[in-house]
């Protein structure tokens, strides 16, 4: 069960809002990659999050690059899960394999600030702010078991391959 | 029911039957990473322990999106790169050979692959046939331990293309319609594949900017059918036994269809801060440009520079509007030369960089200040990407920036054609 407080954003946030190109000589400098994390979208995010926050967005969260930094950053800032109306291909990948969920539910009645409960084995979100339960799109078996692991990397390392 | 490209191909690589929804295994016929995506990779790979490549032949680093390194830092991560490449034997490309996509696309793509990169834009490949598609460091770690990795098999939307470009308008004016008419998560999770006898029109070159930014609709990857277009330009390559015919079944089922008709288009300019922002180059005219920026894995081909070369020979451009043209690999850069391309964009004025992705994604050689605008031929506006987040970017065609380069504002480039 996972309880944190929301940040919330809007449609269309792109990897260049999390961390943009011109901090790639920071991408072997991860802690202070970090300090930047969401710093195009949100200024004080980095300064406010606290662990077991959620990121909650509109539509297509994390369009636009591959770099596995930026659910990394997202992911060492303390957030717990990242709830969205729809996440772009790579960066919903990318942060199953980091272990983060990226959930993607309808997000239009969450606002900032709300208090969140989410329960990854049921697939439930309860606002408790607004008293409401949301029910969050079921993940692919292989993703849920890489999740499970703590992410790909240690998913196979345990098992040695992928196993459907 | 027959199959659509992406269910062939990964039926093929996969080894069993695969229809679109279905979750599969598939053999990689090409691994890479790039200079900033490498690094992490490698750590990954390290972090998992899995100490030998599967296919070392097969596995590829490129050292392209700061090229030569503008920082200490980034030194160091290309030290890395390279250290890694020798320990392991996997293939290089140091600073200076060019953008991975265009050297794959040059040199190691081939119809009916698989190929998983570091990068987004790796759906470049595509246009041949490939089905090519980009993931993060952790995903192509166990790709080069593995040789292998999971796909869910998308569903495939098909582009029928219908009729001729008229004058002054190409791939990228197509493309750019395309995101701003299904958005820019219109595709999201799937496949865009395109048909139809106006593919017998378009160029390698514009397949490839098409393809490329399949990822900008959310695309997994954008596909191309084979044909003697595809042939030719193995042959050029010196890769003629590379080709094979490659195509969808006529009753493969879609999940949509749209049908463009190249006629009907006319040069268009994606607006910041999205790509779907679009708008007719004419409808935008009176826009102030600080920088022009022609290159990049969307359009710094030959035929762009062509094409940009063929608007500005002889011209100068406005003095208030910087021109920075980047060839997006040295092979590209040596044709330019020796068509005389360069000579021509050097006469008016323009700034001749080292392929590579720099200013792209505001890494060095370009970076916006705040308040600037730039036109540039690349496939991302997002705020900040190229500096400033107080920066404006404006995506569209070589010669709709050509054209803008000599004015000093957005221009359509029928007016000075």
């Amino acid at each position: 069960l996972l309880k944190g407080k929301v940040f919330k954003f809007g449609d269309n946030i792109s990897t260049d809002h999390i961390i943009p190109g011109r901090l790639a000589h920071l991408r072997s400098n991860l802690p202070e990659l970090a300090k930047h994390v969401l710093e195009d979208a949100d200024p004080t995010f980095a300064s406010m999050v606290k662990a077991g926050d959620f990121i909650v967005a509109g539509n297509n969260f994390g369009l636009g690059s591959s770099r596995e930094h930026a659910p990394l950053v997202i992911k060492m800032a303390g957030v717990s899960a990242i709830l969205a109306k729809s996440v772009a291909r790579i960066f919903f990948r990318n942060a199953i394999n980091l272990g983060l969920p990226a959930l993607i539910c309808d997000t239009d009645g969450i606002d900032d600030g709300d208090e969140l409960e989410v329960d990854l084995g049921q697939g439930t979100v309860y606002d408790i702010t607004k008293a409401r339960r949301l029910t969050f799109g079921k993940l692919p078996k292989v993703m849920l078991d890489i999740l499970d692991e703590g992410g790909l990397v240690t998913y196979i390392q345990k098992y040695g391959d992928f196993k459907l | 029911v027959g199959k659509t490209l992406a269910e062939k191909i990964l039926s093929q690589k996969s080894g069993s039957d695969a229809w679109s929804g279905d979750i599969v295994i598939a053999q990689v016929d090409l691994v890479f990473a790039q200079d900033t995506t490498g690094p992490l990779t490698i750590r990954q790979f390290q972090a998992g322990g899995f100490g030998r490549l599967a296919n070392p032949q097969k596995t590829a680093l490129f050292l392209d999106h700061a090229a030569p390194s503008p920082n200490r830092q980034i030194s160091n991560d290309h030290v890395l790169l390279r250290q890694f490449a020798g320990q392991t034997g996997c293939l290089i490309y140091d600073v200076g050979g060019g953008i991975c996509h265009q050297i794959v696309a040059e040199s190691l793509a081939k119809p009916g692959d698989v190929i998983v990169g570091a990068d987004s834009h790796t759906v470049t490949a595509g246009a041949l046939g490939a089905f090519a598609t980009g993931m993060g460091s952790s995903d192509v770690a166990v790709v080069f331990a593995l040789g292998r990795t999971w796909f869910r098999v998308p569903e495939s939307i098909k582009i029928v293309l219908s009729g001729k470009f008229t004058r002054g308008v190409g791939a990228k004016d197509l493309v750019l319609n395309l995101i701003g008419s299904i958005g820019a998560d219109g595709a999201t999770y799937k496949a865009l594949e395109f048909s139809g006898e106006g593919l017998a029109n378009m160029g390698m070159s514009g397949r490839f900017t098409i393809a490329n930014m399949a990822v900008e609709a959310g695309a997994k990857v954008g596909l191309f059918p084979t044909d003697s277009t595809t042939r030719d330009y193995f042959r050029l390559q010196g890769r003629s036994n590379h080709y094979q015919p490659l195509f969808a079944d006529s009753d493969a089922s879609y999940e949509r269809k749209i049908n463009i008709d190249l006629a009907s288009l006319e040069p268009m300019v994606a607006k910041p801060h999205n790509v779907d922002n679009v708008a007719l180059a004419r409808e935008l005219k009176g826009t102030k440009i600080q920088q022009v920026f022609i290159g990049t894995c969307t359009n710094g081909r030959l035929e762009d520079i062509a094409i940009a070369a063929g608007i500005l020979k002889g011209k100068k451009r406005h003095p208030e509007t910087r021109l920075i043209v980047v060839p997006a690999s040295a092979q590209v850069m040596l044709e330019a030369i020796r068509e005389n391309y360069i000579r021509s964009l050097v006469e008016a004025e323009a700034i001749i960089l080292p392929p590579g992705c720099g200013a792209c994604l505001g890494l060095h050689q370009g970076v916006l200040a705040r308040g600037e605008a730039c036109l540039s031929t690349s496939n991302r506006n997002f705020k900040g990407r190229m500096g400033s987040p107080e920066a404006f970017i404006y995506l569209g065609s070589p010669a709709t920036a050509a054209a803008t380069a000599l004015t000093g504002e957005i221009t359509d480039p029928r007016e000075v054609m």
